[in-house]
């Protein structure tokens, strides 16, 4: 049941169910750019051949969870193993992958407001680091982050690439209220709260765009493989929603 | 038509069977915990087995329906009453104007499913009504509902209408029921084995808590939700600590935290998570574990992929050979 591969540039991938109604896609252990684009190929491939009786799917940082219904698959309970043929179907899919046809990633420009009210970590991170706040704000303006997946709750991106020089512990004491939109730092990861939530990461800043809206078509701002750029903003700027850098 | 909700009850949502294609965004399913009882409900007032219903969770609201209607409560017995009189659970029901609904003592399971005839009329989040609660999304404007609520009902169907004007000959007290009602083995389980495949990380367990899984009892805590249900029992660890990548999960999902206390992911889950899953609860079981509540013992049994799979395209069969019965009734 558990199938083992070996493909393309040597990235191998496991195919293995998760329960009765899904199954998962791996292609490594390790958080890394060349399986980054696998996971993003197969996605794109999925959505290019959807099957009778898929669901949906879920990319994350090594997978591509498939879910299915056995029903439909197995065309009404008129072919057995339904799992089987869904796993055959994804096999061929990722024989066929090919990084190169995946798509050029979208570049989401984030305002952000560091510091004072906004970012009332930001002081903590700077000292921790035994750096300038101004440097703070240099170092997470400078990366250009990649959207490795969305979970957690509606909207949330896990980003992947903060400069290491602004990595801090979480705070000891979670706040009971982090306001939407909060940028914070957690360890070596950045992120957007994108609701209301108590939270104990440093919050370095605020953005007012919204990470999720359900009457929004699509509702999430951000999707897996985009890449994310953060652009300072000033005070008077963040407070009439304008953003400097808008063309 | 519409509900006018007396008296809210301990929780109640609106729910359907789910809001599916979102979860790459972070969007939670949501959806009925016992979405058998759910279609079984919808049926028998003759509405697509998916629309939307109210999930009422152990103590009961009071509703008064403002129009005769026709409606169906399955699920959980949570002593049902229209005007003080018991009514039949899983059958169709005629509802006369002015009916009071009540629920009292709960009987056995904790979520029942209300449906009337010709729907809930609530807005579209997604495509799904369901209610996210923690999300502030769909069903009645995000929440659960409040004394004073109206909610609005959609359309009867033509063969609602024609049941209508048969039960009607025959109504007392404001109302009156149908004599039929689908197979009980369809809904009626009462098992507390709850039947699991192996999940992913189960052979990173140590042999201890991968024997201790499947053999000991697990009693489920007073703080499980439509979140996740907390089990407490033996405590589970694997042979050696590792940190694992945040990857999806499913409905059923038993992940275990660094606590040891297993949690069974149900309709309000998160869609990714980073704890090591030693099982997968089968599909057809996912109704029984929804209707066990707080305090009550749990064991796991293991089946392999083909059999849940060959249990839940008979369950299938079984739902679209109600569906056609009733058809001709």
């Amino acid at each position: 049941m558990h199938r083992i591969y070996t493909v393309m540039h040597r990235i191998s991938y496991e195919l293995y169910p998760l329960g009765d109604a899904a199954l998962v896609v791996r292609f490594g252990q390790q958080i890394a750019p060349e399986v980054h684009i696998q996971v993003r190929a197969l996605a794109a491939s999925l959505d290019a051949n959807p099957f009778a009786g898929l669901v949906e799917y879920v990319p994350a940082y090594t997978t591509v969870t498939v879910y299915y219904d056995p029903w439909m698959v197995s065309s009404g309970g008129t072919h057995h193993h339904a799992y089987d043929k869904v796993a055959d179907i994804l096999q061929k899919l990722c024989e066929k992958l090919d990084a190169a046809h995946t798509m050029v990633p979208d570049v989401v420009e984030i305002p952000v407001c560091y510091g004072g009210a906004y970012g009332p970590d930001l002081e903590y991170v700077a000292s921790y680091q035994q750096i300038a706040a101004q440097e703070v704000i240099a170092l997470h303006t400078s990366a250009v982050y990649t959207v490795y997946m969305l979970g957690f709750a509606p909207g949330f991106p896990y980003l992947g690439g903060m400069p290491k020089r602004i990595a801090t512990p979480r705070r000891d004491t979670p706040r009971q209220y982090v306001p939407a939109g909060s940028v914070g730092i957690a360890g070596a990861q950045t992120g957007i709260y994108p609701m209301e939530t108590p939270g104990g990461w440093q919050l370095i800043g605020q953005t007012y765009v919204s990470l999720f809206d359900p009457i929004r078509n699509p509702p999430a701002l951000l999707k897996a493989g985009d890449q994310v750029r953060f652009v300072a903003v000033s005070e008077d700027n963040y407070q009439t929603g304008e953003h400097i850098d808008e063309p | 038509m519409s509900l006018n909700i007396r008296r809210p009850g301990l929780l109640t949502t609106i729910q359907d069977v789910g809001r599916y294609g979102y979860q790459q965004t972070g969007m939670v399913v949501a959806g009925a915990m016992d979405m058998i009882a759910l279609r079984l409900a919808n049926l028998l007032v003759y509405n697509p087995e998916h629309t939307a219903a109210l999930e009422i969770t152990l103590q009961g609201p009071e509703i008064l329906f403002e129009r005769s209607s026709l409606i169906a409560i399955a699920g959980a017995n949570l002593s049902a009453r229209i005007n003080g009189r018991p009514v039949g659970m899983c059958r169709a029901v005629y509802v006369t104007a002015g009916s009071l609904l009540s629920f009292g003592k709960p009987m056995s399971g904790c979520r029942a499913y209300l449906t009337v005839a010709g729907g809930l009329d609530v807005p579209q989040t997604l495509g799904s009504a369901s209610t996210y609660l923690r999300g502030g999304i769909g069903g009645w404007q995000g929440r659960a509902l409040q004394t004073d609520d109206i909610i609005p009902c959609g359309e009867i169907s033509k063969k609602a209408a024609l049941l209508i004007d048969q039960l009607k000959n025959k109504h007392g007290k404001g109302w009156a029921q149908a004599s039929w009602m689908p197979d009980p083995r369809l809904y009626a389980k009462s098992d507390t084995a709850i039947r699991a495949m192996r999940g992913p990380e189960h052979t990173l367990f140590s042999a201890d808590s991968q024997q201790g899984f499947w053999e000991s009892e697990f009693q489920i805590m007073a703080t499980s939700d439509r979140m996740g249900y907390r089990l407490e029992g033996k405590k589970l660890a694997c042979q050696s600590s590792l940190s694992l990548l945040s990857t999806a999960v499913t409905f059923g999902t038993v992940q275990v935290p660094t606590d040891g206390n297993p949690i069974v992911l149900v309709a309000d889950r998160q869609t990714t998570g980073g704890y090591p899953i030693i099982a997968q609860v089968a599909t057809v079981d996912l109704p029984t574990l929804a209707q066990m509540p707080p305090g009550k013992k749990v064991t796991f049994t293991e089946i392999s992929l083909e059999a849940a799979q060959k249990l839940y395209i008979q369950q299938e069969i079984s739902i679209r050979q109600l569906k056609r019965s009733l058809a001709f009734k």
